[in-house]
């Protein structure tokens, strides 16, 4: 869980990276650039191989453990002691982690899968730049990428911690370090994912 | 502090033993006084009931003062009750007010089968230590005290971790009904000390397969357990038992029961 957490973070971080290229607000230029030598640089197309085995890892493995430790308490408390002695979220990472998974497969069939089947089909490379101009004027597409985002943020408040606890990181020492980047990356990170939808609904981009 | 007496209703679990299926039976306490213990009124209760010829709620206890991890009852969704860092012997009625409900239930996890109502069986605790939370040594007069030198702050780690009753607050207040917390304090305890290092690449990954084999759940760091602890463990122990854990994995020996 840990390992794969933590490389989906990674993957995070190069996604929202490149995708912040539309910023620069020059027509897609930029971002265009960037998407292309991702979608085309054989490393890197490797790599994405071994981010959707991964991803598919995750999810199965996090299913896995949520059913399993479900079935360790056949008979449940008539009352539960709630957010008294821990914060929802990480007692909702199953569900968390299921949201963000609708939400990928709508996301994967609107960019990635036409994108790789153009590809595929020797028709050369999208232009995700109008793809995206184009999707994010519906307003409840929007709404769907900010809900989206919001329960990777969540997922991540706990996620990110629990993935270097597991590691058995969480010493005295980088306990507090590790709570607050946690904390700040998962504000961080889907507030920049979001901020993109927007802007192109808004049409703050050319 | 004032003094005064109230009028409660206790909502107990009555199972008559793991076969059964249990249910909830109400019971109004009356003049309850604010300087009770939670277990006196548990006992003023009792009283009454056998009076009327009805069967007592059977609880476990022992020491009534905290240290022997005996009293476990979960209490309006809590373990131990409201206070923190505490038991359930060591709850005092002022914390309720009159004419309130109070629902008392059994711990609840697989690994803790109800034997009569709010009695459990713990001894998956003990075969978990049997597994590896013991250490070597040879018999005859006990050493020196001061003949192997031992850094001040493992010395007092170590003493935080040895802290652990073994009550099973933790595995209670779990939403996984995970046995870490329990796990680590014992795994720290040894793994700080030289005492414990002829068994340490296999401590961990023994008791934690035991833990596994009794049908505790696996930790997802919620860190209820360390909210619920009557001692404090802290999750710095989990974090280590984690790191023990990995050691033992990488070092390849995974004998069982080496003793
Ligand atoms: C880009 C997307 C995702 C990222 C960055 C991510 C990241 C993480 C991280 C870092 C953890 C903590 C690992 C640990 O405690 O050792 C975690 C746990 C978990 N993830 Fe994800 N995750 C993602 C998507 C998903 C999806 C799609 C699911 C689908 C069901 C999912 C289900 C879970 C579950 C059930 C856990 C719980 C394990 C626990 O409570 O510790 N995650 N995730
Ligand atoms: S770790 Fe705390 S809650 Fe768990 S058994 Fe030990 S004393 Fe009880
Ligand atoms: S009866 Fe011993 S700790 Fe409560």
């Amino acid at each position: 869980m840990s390992l794969t957490g933590l490389f989906l973070i990674t993957f995070l971080i190069v996604h929202c990276y490149i995708n912040a290229q539309i910023f620069y607000n020059d027509g897609g230029a930029r971002f265009t650039e960037a998407a292309h030598f991702m979608g085309t640089n054989f490393l890197i197309r490797t790599v994405e191989i071994g981010l959707m085995g991964f991803l598919l890892l995750h999810v199965i493995q996090g299913l896995a453990l949520w059913s399993k430790n479900r079935s360790r308490r056949t008979n449940r408390y008539a009352v539960n002691a709630g957010s008294a002695t821990s914060p929802w979220y990480s007692r909702s990472m199953a569900l968390l982690g299921t949201l963000i998974l609708l939400f990928l497969i709508m996301h994967l069939s609107k960019f990635w899968a036409p994108n790789r089947f153009s590809q595929i089909t020797g028709n050369g490379e999208k232009d995700l730049y109008h793809m995206m101009k184009e999707e994010f004027q519906t307003a409840w597409v929007v709404g769907v990428y900010i809900f989206g985002c919001i329960s990777l943020g969540w997922h991540l408040v706990h996620g990110f911690y629990s993935a270097f606890q597991t590691l058995g990181l969480g010493t005295s020492r980088y306990k507090g370090l590790i709570k607050t980047t946690g904390i700040a990356f998962s504000i961080i990170v889907p507030l920049i994912f979001i901020a993109m939808p927007v802007a192109f609904f808004m049409n703050w981009l050319a | 502090m004032q003094h005064y007496n109230m009028n409660l209703t206790l909502k107990v679990w009555k199972q008559k033993n793991g076969k059964t299926k249990g249910g909830f039976e109400t019971y109004p306490v009356r003049n309850v006084s604010s300087e009770m213990s939670f277990l006196e009124m548990f006992d003023v209760l009792n009283e009454q009931l056998v009076s009327e010829g009805k069967e007592p709620i059977a609880f476990d206890h022992d020491c009534r003062e905290g240290i022997c991890g005996m009293c476990s009852m979960v209490i309006n969704g809590r373990a131990h009750g409201p206070w923190s860092q505490n038991t359930t012997c060591q709850l005092h009625m002022r914390a309720y007010e009159d004419g309130d409900t109070i629902t008392v239930e059994p711990w609840r996890a697989d690994a803790f089968p109800v034997i009569k109502d709010l009695v459990v069986d713990r001894t998956g605790f003990d075969r978990i230590i049997q597994a590896g939370g013991f250490i070597s040594v040879n018999t005859g007069n006990a050493q020196d005290a001061n003949a192997l030198p031992i850094d001040k702050q493992k010395a007092d780690e170590s003493f935080a971790a040895a802290s652990c009753i073994g009550c099973g607050a933790c595995v209670a207040a779990c939403p996984n009904a995970s046995a870490m917390l329990f796990v680590s304090a014992k795994v720290s305890h040894l793994a700080l000390l030289p005492q414990g290092e002829p068994e340490r690449m296999t401590r961990a990954f023994n008791m934690v397969n035991q833990m596994d084999t009794e049908g505790f759940g696996s930790c997802t760091n919620i860190g209820a357990c360390e909210a619920e602890c009557p001692k404090g463990i802290s999750l710095e122990n989990i974090a280590r038992l984690n790191r023990e854990y990995i050691g033992s994995m990488l070092s390849g020996s995974k004998v069982e029961g080496m003793a």
